[in-house]
């Protein structure tokens, strides 16, 4: 099978390649790393910038910053996707009846989103996860109930629009149920939409995180993840600003790597960016 | 005065390129001609020919588009002496654009800033070209506004562009375009938006101007009944490249080359019907075997009755989005369509012809009224059975790029009705997808494509041929034909006739192109504000018309004929008052003579 065209472009190989190299990291650095060396603590080194013996600095517990980040990089990916995923699941089929079905339905459905929307995102995952507890589970289910509203609202608009298109009524009349409309002929024009919320939510996920396990909601100490890295990192930004650029670095390399990915994926799944075949 | 000879523009060996993805893709590869002072020169050609980018290309404007004119010259005969375009400095093309070279667009709507008043449009330009004060300049305005002919110029100026109808904002941009007094004015598909009454008006106003001024027009545009009305002289373009070129009669009555003649054959001619009992295929060049005519059964038989159709969608506004008026988009309309018969609607936007369609479908849910079809009644159906009822009758939409899903390969949404309908199953789809391919004349190696592979013709095609696969007995066609290109709606049209011959469908041909009606249609109803105002048999209705707004619609067809110029020195229609009504008011029930048999005319006053 050859690789479609949208993934043989420079952007599209190298947001794949960072993609994967995350993947790979969350995937097989706890297994290769052993705990203790992202927590050893050397008090001689507190806030040391990068050397031979910690090559990417260390922070104000002396902790190896390196270690840390590879290690973290699980935790962020796991919380995020997984959050990212749930409003997907939870959002795209809200989004899809409401838009298609409009009246009544749309409105109930709409006026429960906008009440969730009035809710600062960060302060409504911040309640859910007091409610049930810190830990990743609930950190997911949190930051996931807390993206839905936004994914729903856009699929949305989407579905609206792509509702009226003579193409759907056409299809109507070529006698397709209300469920194949939806699922044949809406769903895949508004994926592009879906796809490119999904990577700028996935970058809002991390930070969302970190901004739970600052108020010892989300990870919690000792284990490392991007997000408390930043956090942590913020009163030692003027003496040492690697403490933040370094969970920064890895944050800007995921979400470049997955809006690259990304719009790849989108240009794949669409025949217009195919040749004549 | 010796000048009088020396063009006011001549264009050698223009090539235009723009940057593609792939290296540079040819906009126009070789054009000359020229324009002499005082004179129309029309620029006609397809889709891609190349005749805008010439246009723009004058004005240096190509280079806002991502082109580039790579070689030859454009020459312009300024006030100051003549000047290569091509390679002027950005000041003097700046001093030019505007000043001694005016522009006029095709959308009115897009072309004036709709948060500035009229006013202050026209000013801004005349105070810095002509370095007016404020007051001359505002006098000015008023002046230009009057000299196109604006009733009320003095309200309009304080108006914004919203507030204006149509044919008044392009009387607006053109009031715009007159402002320096330009030696020559560009106008490019300026009436091509707009309805054919407004196209009248517009095109006798700038035949006007040309006149009292003495200014040159380059018109540009696709239309050639368009081109028989207003053009001295005519530059044909095809893919970049000048064709043929002569004086107008001369292209009409004797072109020489092919595709000009080709051009020629695949317009429709209002009047050229006159005697003929029966819709005629049009007579394409190359193509040899004329299209079998539509026969009427000996019998008529009555297929769909539509009585009373009411139409209305409510205006929401308030604080609770309560209903505070109606569009009355249809008001009372009946027909009848017989077995194997085409009728047409026509009118012009926002008349109801195409809520009509839609209503008979009840793609739109209409508010009142009998729709029978094969003496079945529709409207009273419950959710399921009228998506049954769709097998008896399909619509074909007018934009071909929208009406197929780009997702889906043309097998499968050509598919989807047999499968949905149970109509056919296993090989046999693929065998009856393969039969309708041939049947609309398109390669069976497309059915594996995907829409955008194909062009809007054949696009048009697999949308025929999606309505096709139920074997319906009705098809509305929706302005089916109005965004393809003269040779290929021409196709589509012969296409159409074709099938109505072989497989005895009835049509409801919904257009606002009066030449095109006459040659498909064997009956013609004709509505204005959401009324059906007149019916009849063709014959009836295109030769002795008897509403007098079928009279005006009439008159204001521009017919490829340069001798038969029907455009006259000053034509103004009535504009058509607005379809909305308050809540609860109950127009009155259409009325109608009968001046023949099967004649209808609406007796109400509908203004």
């Amino acid at each position: 099978m050859k690789l479609p065209a949208a993934f043989r472009t420079s952007k599209g190989l190298l947001g794949t390649a960072l993609v994967l190299v995350i993947l790979l990291i969350a995937v097989f650095a706890p297994m290769v790393i052993p705990v203790d060396w992202t927590t050893k603590m050397d008090m001689r080194a507190r806030l040391s910038p990068p050397t031979w013996a910690h090559p990417l600095g260390t922070d104000q517990l002396g902790r190896d910053l390196m270690y840390r980040v590879l290690l973290g990089a699980r935790t962020s990916i796991v919380i995020a996707s997984s959050a990212v995923l749930m409003s997907i699941v939870i959002g795209l089929p809200l989004g899809l009846i409401s838009g298609y079905a409009g009246r009544t339905t749309d409105n109930v459905l709409m006026r429960l989103v906008d009440t969730l929307l009035a809710f600062p995102a960060l302060l409504l995952a911040l309640t859910i996860s007091a409610v049930l507890g810190p830990n990743l589970q609930n950190t997911i289910i949190a930051i996931g109930i807390a993206f839905t509203p936004f994914l729903a609202r856009i699929i949305r608009g989407e579905a609206l629009r792509v509702a009226q298109m003579p193409y759907v009524e056409a299809a109507r009349t070529a006698g397709n149920s209300d469920l194949r409309l939806i699922l044949r002929h809406i769903l895949p024009n508004i994926m592009p939409a879906v796809i490119v919320q999904s990577t700028i939510s996935l970058a809002f996920a991390i930070l969302a995180e970190a901004g739970l396990s600052f108020l010892g909601l989300g990870t919690q100490p000792p284990d490392a993840s991007w997000g408390l890295m930043i956090q942590a990192s913020r009163d030692y930004l003027d003496r040492a600003p690697w403490t933040a650029l370094v969970p920064g670095a890895a944050v800007a390399l995921t979400v470049l790597g997955l809006n690259m990915f990304g719009d790849a994926l989108r240009d794949a799944l669409d025949p217009r960016s195919k040749g004549a075949s | 005065m010796l000048d009088d000879v020396k063009p006011l523009v001549s264009i050698d060996n223009l090539r235009v390129e723009f940057q593609g993805e792939d290296g540079p893709i040819v906009g126009v590869e070789d054009v000359s001609f020229s324009i002499a002072p005082g004179e129309t020169v029309c620029v006609v050609g397809e889709s891609g020919s190349g005749k805008s980018v010439t246009s723009l290309s004058l004005m240096r404007l190509v280079e806002f588009g991502g082109g580039k004119i790579t070689g030859g010259k454009l020459e312009f005969a300024s006030a100051g002496g003549v000047i290569d375009v091509a390679h002027a400095d950005d000041d003097t093309m700046r001093a030019i654009r505007g000043n001694e070279i005016g522009m006029i667009f095709q959308e009115p709507m897009t072309s004036l800033n709709p948060v500035f008043t009229v006013e202050r449009q026209m000013t801004d330009g005349l105070r810095m070209h002509l370095g007016l004060s404020a007051e001359a300049a505002s006098a000015r305005a008023l002046e230009l506004l009057k000299q196109v002919r604006i009733p009320e110029p003095e309200r309009r100026l304080k108006q914004y562009p919203h507030e204006l109808s149509g044919g008044m904002r392009q009387r607006v941009v053109i009031a715009m375009a007159m402002a320096c007094e330009p030696r020559l004015l560009i106008a490019d598909e300026p009436t091509t938006a707009l309805d054919v009454t407004i196209q009248a008006e517009i095109l006798s106003l700038i035949n006007r101007l040309k006149r009292e001024t003495g200014m040159a027009v380059l018109f540009i545009t696709h239309d050639m009944a368009v081109v028989a009305q207003v053009a001295d002289r005519v530059v044909v373009m095809c893919r970049g490249n000048l064709v043929e070129e002569g004086a107008v009669e001369e292209i009409f009555e004797n072109p020489k080359q092919d595709y000009t003649r080709a051009l020629l054959a695949a317009v429709p001619r209002l009047g050229e019907m006159r005697g003929k009992p029966a819709p005629e295929p049009m007579r394409l060049i190359g193509d040899d075997a004329a299209a079998p005519a539509p026969v009427l059964p000996d019998k008529p038989e009555p297929l769909l009755e539509v009585s009373n159709l009411t139409t209305r969608y409510p205006v929401k506004g308030g604080l609770f989005r309560r209903t505070v008026a109606n569009v009355h988009a249809v008001e009372d309309v009946s027909f009848t369509i017989n077995k194997g018969e085409t009728l047409a609607l026509v009118g012009e936007s926002g008349c109801g012809k195409s809520s009509c369609g839609r209503s008979i479908l009840r793609l739109s849910e209409p508010t009142s009224g009998a729709v029978q079809l094969d003496k079945r009644d529709i409207i009273g159906l419950g959710e399921r059975d009228l998506r049954r009822a769709w097998r008896d009758m399909q619509m074909v939409f007018q934009d071909p790029f929208a009406s197929l899903n780009p997702y889906m390969r043309l097998r499968d949404q050509v598919a989807e009705p047999l499968r949905n309908f149970d109509l056919a199953r296993g090989s046999e789809v693929e065998d009856r997808v393969a039969g309708l391919f041939d049947r609309v004349h398109l390669p069976r190696s497309f059915m594996s494509r995907f829409p955008h592979e194909l062009s809007g013709g054949q696009r048009q095609r697999v949308a025929i041929a999606r309505a096709l696969a139920v074997r319906p007995k009705l098809i509305i066609a929706d302005e089916a034909v109005s965004a393809l290109d003269v040779s290929v709606q021409a196709q589509v049209l012969n296409l159409m006739m074709e099938l109505q011959a072989e497989l005895g469908i009835s049509f409801l041909f919904i257009s606002h192109d009066m030449a095109v009606v006459e040659r498909v249609s064997h009956r013609v109803g004709v509505m204005y504000r959401g009324r059906l105002v007149e019916i009849g048999t063709r014959a009836q209705v295109f030769e002795n018309a008897q509403h007098s707004y079928t009279k005006s619609l009439m008159s204001a067809v521009p017919i490829a004929d340069p001798t038969r110029r029907t455009i006259g020195e000053e034509m103004n229609f009535r504009p058509i008052p607005s379809p909305l009504f308050p809540l609860g008011h109950e127009p009155d029930p259409s009325e109608y003579t009968e001046v023949a048999p099967g004649h209808l005319v609406l007796k109400n006053t509908v203004s």
